[in-house]
């Protein structure tokens, strides 16, 4: 399947930054220093951790267990084996969960740089997503700004749960510059941990926090629509990833349900929140929560609209087997949208620097 | 609604047997005072409520309307919605023809208060109120056995106290516990309610003493629904995962006012990272949807509603039409019509077993 000679744009691919070392060409003397002097090990999140099943496909993983720590390593599967033109790396190493409002921005700006540097300058075919320090909305407008110039920046990312929901306020001069450089929200599945992941408490497995990711996508749909923000920013784009999608339909329902019994609360919704959703939304292809292709296909069916889906693998973490990451089920008509045409449409950037695209 | 056509509406469906899974009778404090003792109403009179929210009076959320009822709900006696059993009975019972309504008092019931032993009393109160003051004078009530959750051993004495009272249908939890509610404090619960023979019913809302949502606390009460849903959704994964139904194999789950809908695709999720992370549970010896499509019932209200009725009905036939119990939340704001809220186009089968066959069965009523 080609489109002017695009196979798949990767919406979803994870860089492991495989050591804390990594980023220390990308600090500053102090950082570096308290790295040595204070013993920090590492920022990786509980929300991967290294070995589960999750975090990478067994024959993803090198001699060290790691994998996709290189630009090499995410070319030889995404572009080699699942034939993808582009993929957009969203580095989940988790600089979200720092309390220090300096350090977070300090690693945050290093992380980005990495990014830059040990990515994006090695392959062409490579995009990013700008990493926020959301600790503090004026840093996260600052590195929004610093980043944006460079063009192979696509989107910015956040993840599902942190200290407060995405929809408030504080937030939304985060949303005036995404619209401003025309950069979608990107969500992905992941916590900063200010709060237990569910509303019960910390969960005792893994499992159970990985399940909750979905829960955590319903709440911040909800937040970002209930608190107005797309009436306050018409064009911005959110892009929910690796969230499971399936949810979606059935909270929809509810949603916009007691959006026509409350709306007196938020008068700024003036449409049911399914029509925002289908306008303003789209999710990543993996995972794809279902059993049987035969159900896959009516999931499909329930989100009533073939703009949402943007195709992705989530390499290297472990959500299907083989080299097709596209659930069998997908109806054929509906796969070369999901592969090219909705990622192009939802990227400006994407589109921007591929005009033909553009003009089709 | 789901309104699909419009058709003669009150005259044939009001022939249909219902059973209401989901009706709120309001005590007040002073109704529960017979069953307090002196301490008790002394310290209630003197520290009041403490809910793991800040508010003396109300919610965190307001509610859309006083009470959260409907405005025609409000007994021309007096006294607050639902207070008043002569007019509950008029304007509910006898009106939509109901045969049995199972009742689950909210507020004052002293769930999840911050003091255990306060709540363990004013359960046993409202338990017996219950009785005394409802079912007693009108037999199609049935009451619930509420417990003071937070407490495993004084809830186990009340479930013991009313094991064999046909006058009770269902163990009463709220959604928001203080741990997820698989976690073993909370077993000797599931195991009392077994031993009754007694299903246990999850009415959603009640404060966890954690925020309501893994990203914080949201704004507004259109959000505090939303996340009903997704609290219980966090809720059974906890009993699944944590083996809970390996461990009760006859322990039966009633949501209510949970919503359904986003129930199929909770068992996907659940089956798929299940199969990847088995070794983590090594207890969970099956796929968690069939433990979902086993050990759990779902009350209707409320309703999801959609412009592509046939799409509702993928649904509840993906969660199965004999897990499905009618109810109607009286007196609460949300109410869903006995009349007008099943998608007309489902079969009278189907339609029997929502309304009261399924419930009838659970729930042993005559």
């Amino acid at each position: 399947m080609t489109m002017n000679g695009l196979h798949s744009i990767d919406c979803d691919v994870h860089p492991t930054v495989p050591d804390i070392q990594a980023l220390f060409p990308y600090l500053d003397e102090v950082w570096r220093e308290s790295i040595e002097t204070r013993g920090i090990l590492s920022l990786e999140s509980a929300s991967y951790p290294p070995n589960a099943p999750i975090t990478a496909r067994p024959d993803w993983r090198g001699p060290d267990g790691q994998a996709a720590t290189s630009a090499a390593d995410i070319g030889r599967h995404v572009f080699d084996r699942f034939k993808s033109s582009i993929a957009i790396c969203n580095c989940l190493y988790g600089v979200q969960l720092v309390l220090n409002e300096d350090m977070a921005v300090a690693f945050t700006r290093a992380l980005n740089d990495w990014i830059a540097k040990e990515w994006l300058d090695r392959d062409d075919r490579l995009r990013a997503s700008i990493v926020v320090p959301m600790q503090n909305v004026e840093s996260a407008v600052e590195e929004i700004e610093r980043c944006a110039p460079d063009r192979r920046f696509v989107q910015i990312l956040v993840l599902a749960m942190q200290e407060v929901p995405l929809g408030r306020r504080q937030f939304w001069p985060i949303y005036a510059a995404a619209e401003r450089h025309k950069l979608p929200l990107g969500i992905h599945a992941g916590s900063s941990y200010r709060h237990p992941v569910t509303a019960l408490g910390w969960p005792t497995y893994y499992v159970e926090d990985y399940v909750a990711q979905a829960q955590g996508f319903q709440s911040q749909v909800a937040s970002l629509i209930s608190e107005g923000v797309f009436a306050k920013f018409p064009a911005l784009k959110v892009v929910l990833m690796e969230s499971g999608v399936t949810w979606l339909p059935g909270f929809l329902w509810r949603f916009s349900k007691y959006w026509r019994g409350l709306r007196t609360e938020v008068p700024w919704v003036d449409r049911p929140p399914e029509e925002i959703v289908r306008e303003h939304f789209r999710l990543t292809l993996q995972p794809f929560d279902t059993p049987a292709p035969d159900l896959v296909e009516r999931a499909v069916e329930h989100l009533r609209c073939d703009d949402m889906l943007l195709y992705s693998s989530d390499f290297p973490h472990w959500q299907f087997d083989g080299d097709d990451p596209v659930p069998a089920g997908i109806p054929q008509a509906l796969r070369r949208k999901i592969l090219v045409e909705n990622p192009v449409a939802t990227y400006d950037r994407l589109k921007a620097d591929r005009p033909e695209e553009a003009a089709r | 609604m789901n309104i699909e056509l419009k058709q003669p509406l009150r005259t044939a469906k009001s022939k249909l047997s219902i059973v209401d899974c989901d009706i709120h009778p309001r005590a007040s404090l002073e109704d529960l005072r017979p069953y307090l003792s002196n301490h008790w109403w002394h310290y209630i009179q003197t520290y009041g409520l403490r809910q793991r929210h800040g508010h003396v009076k109300g919610y965190p959320f307001p509610k859309p309307t006083p009470l959260a009822s409907r405005r025609d709900s409000w007994p021309p006696g007096g006294g607050p919605p639902a207070s008043d059993l002569d007019f509950t009975r008029e304007q509910h019972l006898d009106f939509y023809g109901i045969e049995h309504g199972i009742m689950n008092p909210l507020a004052p019931s002293g769930q999840g208060d911050q003091n255990a032993e306060l709540s363990a009393a004013l359960a046993f109160a409202i338990n017996e109120w219950q009785v005394a003051d409802w079912v007693r004078r009108e037999p199609r009530f049935k009451a619930s056995v509420v417990v003071p959750y937070e407490d495993a051993v004084a809830s186990v004495a009340e479930i013991r106290r009313r094991a064999g009272n046909r006058d009770f249908a269902h163990v009463l939890l709220l959604s928001r516990t203080s741990e997820a509610l698989g976690r073993r404090r909370y077993w000797p619960i599931f195991e009392a309610a077994v031993e009754a023979g007694l299903p246990v019913g999850v009415h959603v809302f009640g404060y966890s003493g954690w925020a309501m949502t893994g990203t914080g606390w949201p704004s507004f009460y259109l959000e505090e629904g939303i996340e009903n849903a997704t609290t219980t959704q966090q809720l059974i994964a906890s009993m699944i995962m944590e083996g809970v139904f390996e461990r009760y194999p006859d322990l039966k789950v009633v949501l209510i006012e949970t919503g359904f809908a986003w129930l199929p695709a909770l068992g996907w999720r659940l089956d798929k990272h299940w199969q990847r992370m088995r070794d983590e549970v090594p207890h969970v010896k099956r796929p968690p949807s069939e433990y979902l499509r086993e050990h759990f019932w779902v009350s209707t209200q409320p309703m999801e509603e959609t412009d592509k009725a046939e799409q509702l009905i993928d649904v509840m036939e993906w969660i199965g039409f004999d897990r499905l119990l009618f109810a109607s939340d009286y007196p609460h704001w949300d109410f869903d019509d006995p009349f007008l809220s099943l998608p007309p186009s489902l079969s009278d089968a189907r339609r029997r077993a929502i309304y009261a066959d399924n419930a009838r069965a659970l729930y042993r009523l005559a």
